[in-house]
């Protein structure tokens, strides 16, 4: 019987197989970033252990990271000391770090597959659980916890139980505004965050294959919402030109071998899946979250859900405590929302085509009176790169705040948050209870519905723009 | 790792289904960089209420907690595990836990029993009615057992894959497990392709 692609590049990890126990996989990379390492390398301390590979490891500062001032000291001490202690471990341990102010710092999920590190048929770990955004290049990628971030250090494998796979298949075009944000955000809506629990995703079909690699990274980035530890995506043309010429991209000859491994890592026509789910993409609009998790999200152009509607006692109840933490009531139009903030970052929706998209809704308009609008790139190479397009100016002329690359408002842990009862309509991945800050109210979207909704400061789409207060509205880049 | 045979104490009932990691232990708890100390950012958003059932002091030291479903979804913070331990938890009952927050869990030896939702229902029952009820997490026999006050038990068989049990059972510290497998591990690297990606080029 064929192997499905999970399989492919699980069983290519094998180091050991023994009946009656986890299968002991080999790890490519390991990235690793301030918040969850400090008690791993503590670990290898106090049991005389090294690095075991520092060849295949990799350490960058981005959730405790300020996005303004960054050439000054860090003001909230325990922040800085979570810093200082990330760099006199790699320090101590030889781990190559980039730190905060160099060139090629950024959050962790955006840095690897940008270097070219994160590729076709490898298995990469970081102490996050959204590691499995490198899943869409045909990575096996998955979030691990601090006691793992030692075991790998200390043995470059991990014990693992192989889990089941699971196929959604999104067939066909996505409607004009759709992006992948909103797609992910149907299926976890779908599926629900326990939905994918246990397995491995796999995106495919014809939708999924037509989006840009920055478009495959914010599906795969958010399969851990829907409660899989990865979700991936078969490598193709799309993937190989992305990383053809990266720093650390094969060349010549390994180039030819590694393309040609990478072509097989695909499943195979007789190969079953554990589950499957199949998506419309044609019958998809833009989706919002009206809720604290994010299964809790609904067409844009539909209303707050009425908790007496869901049969579940446990989801009614979590909708009516969702509506009073959102401060929402039954029945309101989505689009009524008004929103104080709004943030535009994060390795969901942090990279190149997500600022082009936003910028492109923003040229020749204004972010509404009273509301806040925060830009973060994923990243300071992202950054650059939108500077050269100029994009930075489009953002700060339309009202917008241009900050330093870093996690910034995806969680309250820099000064970059939500105060208490603000309302955000962000591009990030979670809206949990206080994750933006304590309680603050979080509203996930995509790129252009947040452009969308700074400019008419309330939760709107590219469609409810008018002409009028725009220069050319140039086509959703990113899809 | 300390061992886990069995473990009798008071269970805390806490019906709330999708209890995610940042409720558990907010964002800003993880900027420590010690395993310790995150006994009062447990749950901390909801600990400010006095109703909370973990301020309730009929509830003071209970060992077990028992949550609805979907324990642990969200961030892949450990340091959830160790703010429940810090705590005094010594065991988490629900029908269903996140993968990371239980692989966590388990690595530190904080047992997290999956039981079905109506035995989950019957155990928030019986601590609800009595919070002086017992309850036994048994990891040899694979049983938790409790007291109801009319005086019936309630006895269930949980399932937990005889790997991580006996390492559980013995507090085996996996590290050490692994590297017992060295000549596989070199066996491997040696056989690695030299296309694959590295971090440091020589
Ligand atoms: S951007 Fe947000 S989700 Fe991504 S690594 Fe940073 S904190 Fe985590």
């Amino acid at each position: 019987m064929g192997r499905t692609l999970a399989e492919k590049v699980w069983d290519d990890h094998v180091v050991r197989r023994a009946e009656g126990e986890p299968d002991l996989l080999f790890i490519d990379l390991h990235l690793l970033h301030e918040v969850t390492s400090p008690q791993a390398f503590d670990g290898l301390r106090m049991s005389d252990r090294k690095v075991r590979r520092l060849d295949l490891t990799i350490a960058t500062e981005d959730h405790n990271t300020p996005t303004l001032d960054i050439d000054k000291p860090i003001a909230d001490p325990v922040s800085r000391v979570q810093l200082e202690t990330l760099r006199k471990n790699c320090a101590d341990f030889g781990v190559r770090l980039h730190p905060l102010g160099d060139v090629e710092q950024g959050v962790v999920h955006v840095v690897g597959p940008q270097l070219g590190l994160t590729q076709p048929g490898t298995t990469v770990v970081c102490g996050d659980s959204h590691t499995s955004t490198h899943g869409a290049f045909g990575a096996l990628a998955f979030g691990i916890g601090t006691s793992q971030v030692e075991h790998v250090l200390a043995t470059q494998t991990l014990p693992l139980a192989r889990p089941k796979t699971m196929a959604i298949t999104v067939e066909g075009e996505l409607p004009a505004d759709v992006t992948a944000k909103d797609l992910i955000l149907a299926i976890i809506a779908r599926i629900g965050t326990g939905g994918g629990q246990g397995y491995i995703l796999e995106y495919r079909g014809s939708a999924i294959e037509k989006l840009s690699m920055e478009a495959r990274m914010t599906i795969c980035n958010m399969s851990i919402e829907a409660g899989a530890r990865a979700g991936m995506i078969a490598p193709d043309a799309t993937t190989f030109d992305y990383l053809k010429g990266r720093d650390h991209a094969p060349e010549g000859a390994d180039w030819d071998a590694a393309v040609a491994y990478w072509r097989t890592l695909r499943t195979d026509d007789d190969a079953v899946f554990d589950a499957e789910v199949f998506i419309e993409a044609a019958e998809l609009a833009p989706f919002v979250t009206w809720g604290t998790n994010p299964g809790q999200g609904a067409p844009l152009s539909s209303h707050v859900p009425d908790p007496a509607s869901y049969e579940d006692a446990s989801e009614r109840h979590a909708a009516e405590k969702a509506l009073e933490y959102m401060g929402l009531t039954a029945g309101q139009a989505l689009r009524d929302i008004r929103v104080d903030t709004v943030f535009v970052g994060s390795c969901t929706n942090g990279r190149i085509e997500d600022l082009r998209s936003a910028a492109s809704l923003l040229d020749g308009r204004k972010v509404a009176d009273g509301v806040r609008m925060l830009v973060v790139p994923g990243s300071v190479r992202v950054a650059l790169q939108a500077v050269a397009e100029g994009l930075d100016k489009v953002f700060t002329a339309a009202g917008a705040e241009w900050r330093h690359a870093g996690c910034s408002m995806c969680l309250g842990m820099n000064p970059d948050q939500l105060a208490p009862g603000e309302r955000s309509a962000s591009t990030s991945n979670r809206n949990f209870e206080g994750r933006q800050g304590k309680g603050g109210r979080t509203h996930l979207v995509s790129p252009q519905v947040a452009a969308a909704t700074a400019v008419l400061g309330h939760l709107a789409s590219p469609a409810d723009l008018s002409d009028t207060d725009a220069g050319a509205r140039t086509p959703a880049g990113a899809r | 790792m300390e061992a886990f045979t069995t473990h009798t104490g008071r269970a805390v009932p806490l019906r709330r289904s999708n209890v995610d990691t940042d409720q558990i232990i907010p964002a800003h708890w993880l900027k420590k960089v010690t395993r310790d100390g995150f006994e009062d950012g447990l749950f901390e958003a909801w600990r400010k209420d006095p109703e909370f059932v973990l301020n309730r002091p009929e509830y003071a030291g209970a060992t077990v907690l028992v949550a609805g479903p979907d324990f642990g979804t969200g961030s892949s913070r450990e340091h959830a595990v160790w703010a429940l331990q810090n705590f005094g938890f010594k065991a988490v009952i629900s029908s269903r836990f996140a993968d990371i927050f239980r692989g966590n869990s388990l690595k530190n030896g904080l047992l997290t029993v999956v039981l079905e939702q109506p035995v989950v229902d019957a155990l928030w029952k019986i601590t609800e009615s009595d919070p002086t009820a017992e309850v036994s997490v048994d990891l040899e026999q694979r049983q938790v057992r409790a007291a109801s006050p009319d005086g019936a038990t309630l006895t269930a068989d949980f399932e937990l894959d005889e790997n991580a049990r006996w390492r559980l059972l013995n507090g085996l510290d996996d590290i050490s497990l692994t590297l017992q497998n060295e000549a596989e591990i070199a066996a491997y690297e040696a056989a690695r392709p030299s296309f694959k990606p590295r971090t440091i080029t020589a």
